[in-house]
């Protein structure tokens, strides 16, 4: 392949005086395709095997349908949370000084680092009747724990630094100038705000919430101790495979599994072509 | 002059506010969660919290977690550089593709990640019944755990890498290979210097989320008690059999690796930022 690459014109690639090309780029391959491609090619063929209208009759059940409901739905509330907090977190951290500012810094991070079942027992345990949170919202009848809304807890919990991060830079690279001059041609501090501030930065946040999304939807570890996993009502989709699987369902596990899949990377792609619309427009 | 620049900054009450905000927000959100681990692992007193840790189960809960990491981070590591070598170094055809093939795993729901290989190597997977006539076990053992692991911390070093030597001209390496030095010792003296701490970056995210995977693992071990469970399953059981105590004794260790890891990655951040693609990336 390298030997042919400087005559021919439609070379695979171009030539190189550094060594290492073939070795290096077929572990890549090879490493690349036993562990990730293969291997999800199998969860691509194996809905298949119940047939066209077995594959749509799995995943098409009321318990199901509920569970992908509730994926999809809290997923879309916590990300929305996170937006709005995101931003502010964002915003104080990049425009302002004040104290502890480095450890909140620092903080945004943890979800990140912290084990999904860490954070899962300690959400349920937080949350829970006899919890710091939880028995203080008792006296008014407000339950969190082992109801959808502690599915929303737990997933707004895992998406905070994704779209703190993703905002953060957009917002240090953004500078004073723009603002300056709204201010200049006589805008008040609101105006500039909506009309200048806001503008710039919905790439950056629509980016952040579909991160944020992509992962909630998908979650498992942080949800499941604080769910409380009632079927039809706080049974989230991976939990659902997860049954399936220790009923040797496997197909009708991938079926939800690509199902999962297929939908979060369709709404992913509308996310990203209203972002391209957005930049294009402005 | 006090009117305009009114207009590019935010009136102090709208900056307390928002900082309040901010900070309530994260205090309730990502700092009681973490209080929660260390205060419910201590509540009956260290000494009870450090006895549950010495159970047998704990041990070899934290041995398997120690081993797992020891295989996958080194596998990562080895990809990641191979993979970045051929990517940054070389032009060929597809080069942006494969870049996207490799951030696949980041986008995959934990529990989607364990099922696809349950769906190879599972009883009735693809591979299924050759390996139980060749008395090969992968699924609820530890090839099945340690192939879980690799796949959802697949990325995390090549994608460190692979951004920080593309912004890293060739000059250097093609000199030292116009001098007449190996492959092998261009890479190791020439390129390892200029990437060692966004390689050790790469490898500090890649370790936390390996000790710390949890549904990924949780679908393929089997919950096979002081046999397959990592620690993070080790505190599931825990939590599920009410010993609280021992759940969070051994949640507080992963609390502890996900500071560390959060103190040295700020740690890098911070003194190293030139020499790490994640904080000139965006």
């Amino acid at each position: 392949m390298s030997s042919i690459a400087g005559s021919s014109r439609i070379a695979f690639r171009k030539p190189s005086a550094l060594p290492g090309f073939l070795p290096t780029f077929a572990f890549t391959i090879f490493y690349l395709s036993t562990v990730v491609l293969i291997p999800l090619a199998a969860l691509v063929i194996r809905p298949w095997s119940l047939g066209f209208d077995g594959f749509i009759a799995a995943v098409t059940t009321p318990r199901v349908l509920a569970a992908l409901e509730l994926s999809f739905g809290a997923a879309a509330t916590a990300a929305i949370i996170n937006t709005v907090f995101g931003f502010i977190v964002a915003w104080v951290l990049v425009r302002y000084r004040f104290p502890f500012k480095r450890l909140i810094d620092a903080l945004v991070d943890l979800p990140f680092a912290l084990p999904t079942a860490v954070a899962g027992i300690a959400l349920a345990t937080l949350y829970s009747q006899k919890g710091w949170i939880g028995g203080a919202l008792a006296p008014w009848d407000i339950k969190i724990a082992y109801t959808p809304l502690g599915v929303i807890v737990a997933l707004t919990f895992i998406g905070l630094p994704f779209v703190v991060r993703t905002l953060q830079p957009v917002l240090a690279d953004m500078g004073p100038q723009a603002e300056e001059a709204a201010a200049t041609l006589g805008a008040t501090r609101l105006q500039t705000f909506v009309r200048v501030v806001l503008p710039a930065l919905t790439p950056a946040l629509l980016t952040g919430a579909a991160m944020a999304f992509a992962r909630a939807v998908g979650e498992y570890g942080s949800v499941i101790f604080i769910a409380g996993n009632l079927p039809m009502v706080s049974e989230i989709a991976p939990l659902l495979i997860v049954i399936k699987l220790e009923q040797f369902d496997y197909a009708g596990a991938a079926a939800v599994g690509l199902t999962m899949l297929a939908a979060s990377f369709l709404i992913l792609l509308a996310l990203n072509a209203l972002q391209g619309y957005l930049s294009t427009r402005r | 002059m006090l009117q305009p620049r009114n207009a590019i900054e935010d009136p102090r009450f709208f900056r307390i506010v928002a900082v309040i905000i901010a900070a309530l927000f994260i205090a309730l959100n990502l700092l009681l969660p973490l209080l929660v681990v260390f205060s419910e692992a201590l509540s009956s007193g260290l000494h009870a919290a450090l006895v549950a840790l010495k159970e047998p189960d704990a041990r070899s809960a934290i041995r398997l977690t120690l081993i797992v990491a020891a295989i996958t981070v080194p596998a990562n590591v080895i990809f990641g550089l191979a993979a970045s070598w051929a990517i940054t170094k070389f032009d060929f055809w597809g080069k942006s593709f494969l870049v996207t093939l490799i951030d696949i795993p980041f986008s995959v729901s934990p529990v989607i990640s364990g099922l696809i290989y349950v769906l190879m190597f599972g009883m009735q997977g693809w591979l299924g019944p050759w390996l139980r006539d060749h008395d090969i076990k992968i699924i609820f053992a530890l090839p099945g755990i340690v192939l879980a692991t690799i796949f959802v911390t697949f990325p995390f070093v090549a994608r460190e890498l692979i951004p920080l030597m593309s912004d890293q001209s060739r000059d250097e390496e093609e000199a030292a290979v116009s001098l007449g030095a190996s492959g092998f010792s261009t890479f190791w003296r020439v390129t390892l210097p200029n990437i060692k701490w966004g390689l050790l970056y790469g490898v500090l995210l890649c370790n936390a989320r390996a000790m710390g995977e949890f549904g990924a693992v949780s679908v393929v071990s089997g919950h096979i008690r002081g046999l397959t469970d990592t620690m993070p399953l080790h505190v599931e059981v825990l939590y599920n059999d009410y010993q609280y105590v021992g759940a969070f004794a051994v949640a507080s260790l992963l609390a502890l690796l996900a500071l560390i890891t959060l103190l040295v990655k700020s740690f890098l951040e911070w003194r190293y930022a030139d020499e790490i693609a994640a904080t000139h990336r965006h």
